[in-house]
């Protein structure tokens, strides 16, 4: 039994059992560890990755709900960090310990593929489900304004 | 195995008795310790022949910024551009011990206090090295060169890059004295500068504990007894044996493993392991026996500080005043759960992974696997979270010994479930407080007692009886107060404990800088006023009031449903005052913005330090909103992020920070922020609703009762 599935624009085949989580067939079958593990219970996002461009937390999510669909990853972004988010974030000075921004990158991307002009109330809803310990948040906040903003500019 | 425990002890207890404060200087240089192009003058840099410059910090990065702030120190005197440079984590070694803490390690907000002088000789030292090496060269005096941007300049248009220089210049002799630059003249320290480590954690290529790979590698999940320090007696592995992908079960000291070739593998067949544990006396405690515990210890009190005669001034005093604090037991709850990786071979053993303190891992790891300290070699990786809990090895020594029974590298990843139940937790403590005020409602007589329990006791064999510093942190205040007594009852309840960020900064300020808020409103002053007025011979406490007040429009009208609190503290040789503003609705608690002012000396990197200050206060909000550990049957109750709350970013406050520009010293900037949260809320609660709060965590239940 495999399943088949886009990642980050390429087509992936993997072996793990239907039932196992995306983030473990991603980081241990495929290699790409920049998905972490936080809670394994889609309470803290450190899983975030899109599927079909949604934000979803992959701790929580069977492998088989990715068939035929396409998956994002951190390492989607950019390799070179070109992407306005990544851009703004460094510019913020965002990450700290740094092990849960790139859920917090992956679902600031989703909520700016839908909303180019997101105000503080959209931007909190959007990331009230990933925590970071180290207490980012309002630089998390300024940074997607800033790259919202660059992206309208675009 | 004798020698290897006493050698162990040795390093610990230089640990436990380093606190004195005193900066040593490189002297013990280690020898050039690199193969091939790399040049190595000293410790902390690397020269390779085309000129990449590698810096090397002795302290980890979880996050403050050490990885920036330490190469910045060196890069200063090195006289070479920050963002040019690699920076590597320092491997276990004599060089990098932390001189305010005794050992290699990261924690008390002590890397730029530690790194300050030394880290500046260490670049000084290489600089005149190279300008040396230069001058033999050229056969010219070292007088008329220059060092720079990563060269050597002299007349005649003369120029060689350090590359060039580094193989003649790590031959020499290391100067003893060497000149340091005049602040004035400082390039890189005290600028803002962009984090050496953003780009990769951008992209996800930043290597933490549980992105390390070693070819061949396992993974492990790891069952350990719900009650701490229980014992296994028996366990049945036949099912999971025969689960996917497992290779192995195997028993250590803190339980039963499951090897498997994934994680998910692993963990899966650890529901199916069944282990009869033998608990121990842990399983008899709970929070209500623990409270019974440490309200009626009998322990000894240990004198802090006796200032004139406390007894006599309250007797003579017009009007006194009693109240009693608690605040509870807490979890670290780092983003990246436990884990380690450890490859045992051939009589040695390699383990990588978060170490907050790299020799207490080393040597820990080397006693449970039966080896000499020197054949264990640790590499440490970002950190993701720190706060003390990667001070403990125990997933280190856990990883280790699953790798020897196995015989195979071995990822070992803990659960969150597993990290919660399983922490070193802060512990739960307990304060009486007493003041006697004159008719004028001025206070001329306080004394302040904590009973809790002593980490450093357990983790570096401080003995009983004697002073843990770490428990005395911010018990005295700066306020002139002509009568004080501050003393501590340090009491065993039975849980293990951990060093968590700020230490006994948060127990201390809570209960002093709580009461002080008790004094003004029984004396009918302003809190504000009131602290001011005993502060005429404290200008630095006085001026970060001040500067706070300000700030936050202290007294002015404020919108409505809104409250202001302050609180001030002197922690790590920072001193810093904050103001919450906070409205209140059913009991539930919104902190709106907080007001921060900084005098910490002379600063590395300010952007950094602000960084830091908001980092302190969502971690402080966090224990302060909601977050509590709780036992029963010596089982913690809290398992995940839905019964351990952490603030999101719907509940992070506005910050406004100040630094006080300063020429003293460095103080500590990592920890002191998150102590002044809890009773700068607090008051804004009294303040808000004419409840005064004594126990932490400001919940609803708590308010409610109060």
């Amino acid at each position: 039994m495999t399943t088949s599935f886009n990642l980050n624009g390429k087509q992936v085949t993997v072996k793990a059992e239907p039932d196992t989580p995306l983030l473990w067939v991603i980081r241990d079958e495929i290699g790409l560890t920049g998905t972490k593990f936080g809670c394994g219970m889609a309470l803290c996002g450190a899983c975030t990755v899109q599927l079909d461009g949604a934000p979803i937390r992959s701790c929580q999510t069977p492998v088989s709900a990715a068939a035929g669909k396409k998956v994002a990853t951190i390492e989607s972004l950019s390799k070179d960090n070109s992407h306005p988010l990544q851009k703004a974030w460094i510019a913020h000075d965002v990450p700290q310990c740094g092990y849960c921004q790139s859920g917090q990158l992956m679902s600031a991307a989703a909520l700016l593929r839908t909303n180019k002009n997101p105000s503080d109330a959209d931007i909190e809803n959007a990331m009230s489900g990933n925590i970071c310990r180290c207490g980012t948040y309002n630089r998390i906040r300024a940074a997607i304004k800033s790259a919202a903003a660059e992206m309208r500019k675009a | 195995m004798t020698t290897t425990r006493r050698d162990f002890l040795k390093v610990t207890a230089l640990a436990g008795g380093g606190f004195t404060l005193g900066v040593s200087l490189p002297g013990a240089v280690s020898e050039s310790q690199a193969a091939g192009t790399l040049h190595t003058p000293n410790a902390w840099v690397h020269i390779a022949d085309d000129n990449t410059i590698t810096l090397i910090s002795a302290r980890s990065e979880m996050g403050q910024g050490v990885y920036t702030s330490m190469p910045m120190l060196i890069a200063e005197e090195l006289g070479v551009d920050i963002r040019k440079v690699k920076v590597e984590i320092a491997p276990v070694g004599e060089v990098y011990t932390n001189a305010l803490l005794g050992g290699q390690l990261t924690g008390g907000s002590t890397s730029v206090r530690d790194g300050w002088e030394k880290l500046r000789v260490a670049g000084a030292q290489v600089r005149t090295m190279l300008i040396t090496a230069a001058a033999q060269k050229w056969n010219i005096d070292a007088a008329t060169l220059k060092a720079g941007d990563g060269k050597v300049t002299g007349p005649g248009g003369r120029k060689a890059t350090y590359g060039e220089l580094a193989d003649a210049a790590s031959k020499l002799p290391v100067p003893k004295d060497v000149v340091l630059k005049d602040p004035k003249d400082f390039k890189i320290i005290g600028k803002p500068t962009k984090r050496l480590d953003t780009p990769r954690k951008v992209n996800g290529t930043a290597v933490f504990g549980i992105d390390v790979k070693l070819p061949g590698m396992v993974y492990a999940s790891l069952e350990q007894c719900p009650v701490i320090g229980g014992k296994v007696v028996s366990f049945d592995a036949s099912k999971a044996k025969a689960m996917p992908g497992v290779i192995d079960v195997v028993q250590i000291r803190d339980g039963v493993a499951v090897v498997a070739d994934s994680y998910w593998h692993a963990k899966k067949a650890r529901e199916a392991v069944t282990v009869t544990w033998d608990e121990g006396a842990g399983a008899a405690i709970d929070n209500a026996s623990m409270m019974e515990g440490i309200r009626n210890a009998k322990d000894a009190p240990t004198p802090i500080k006796k200032t004139g005669d406390a007894g006599a001034a309250m007797k003579s005093a017009a009007k006194t005043m009693q109240a009693e604090y608690w605040s509870p037991l807490l979890a670290h709850a780092t983003m990246e759960p436990q884990n380690f990786t450890a490859d045992y071979k051939d009589g040695k053993c390699l383990v990588i992974g978060p170490a907050q303190f790299q020799q207490g891992t080393q040597g820990n790891v080397a006693a449970a696997v039966g080896l000499k300290p020197e054949d264990v070699t640790v590499k440490t990786t970002f950190l993701g979270g720190g706060f003390g809990r990667r001070l403990e090895y125990d997933f280190a020594v856990q990883a280790a010994q699953i790798s020897k029974a196995v015989g195979k590298p071995v990822k070992l990843l803990w659960s969150r479930e597993d990290d919660t139940t399983h922490d070193f937790y802060r512990p739960m403590a307990f304060h009486r407080m007493a003041a006697g005020l004159d008719a004028s409602g001025k206070p001329v007589a306080l004394t302040f007692q904590l009973t809790s329990q002593s980490v450093t006791q357990r983790a570096f064999g401080l003995p009983k009886g004697a002073l843990d510093p770490f428990m005395a942190e911010a018990a005295v205040v700066g306020y002139d107060i002509p009568n004080m007594t501050q003393e501590l009852i340090e009491h065993d309840s039975g849980l293990r404990v951990g060093y968590w960020r700020s230490v006994s900064h948060a127990l201390n300020a809570f209960a002093n800088e709580s009461f002080i808020d008790e004094l003004a409103a029984a004396a009918g002053k302003d809190p504000y006023q009131y602290r001011l007025a005993l502060l005429d011979k404290q200008p630095r406490f006085a001026n970060v009031l001040k500067i706070a007040a300000t700030k936050a429009g202290w007294g002015k009208p404020l919108a409505k449903g809104r409250s202001h609190g302050i609180a001030l503290m002197e922690g790590y040789d920072t001193y810093m005052a904050q103001v919450a503003e906070i409205s209140v609705k059913d009991n539930e608690i919104t902190v709106h913005k907080m007001w921060v002012a900084a005098d910490l000396g002379r600063m590395i990197n300010p952007d950094t330090v602000e960084a830091q200050i908001e980092s302190s206060i969502a971690f402080g909000l966090s224990s302060v909103l909601g977050s509590e550990i709780t036992l029963d049957k010596g089982r913690v109750q809290q398992t995940n992020f839905h019964d351990y709350p952490v603030i999101r970013m719907s509940q992070m406050p506005r910050i406004d920070v100040t630094l006080v520009k300063s020429t003293e010293k460095p103080g500590g900037i990592g920890e002191p922020a998150t102590a002044l949260v809890g009773p700068a809320v607090a008051n804004a609660l009294f303040a808000a609703t004419g409840k005064r709060v004594r126990k932490i965590p400001l919940s609803p239940d708590n308010i409610k009762s109060a």
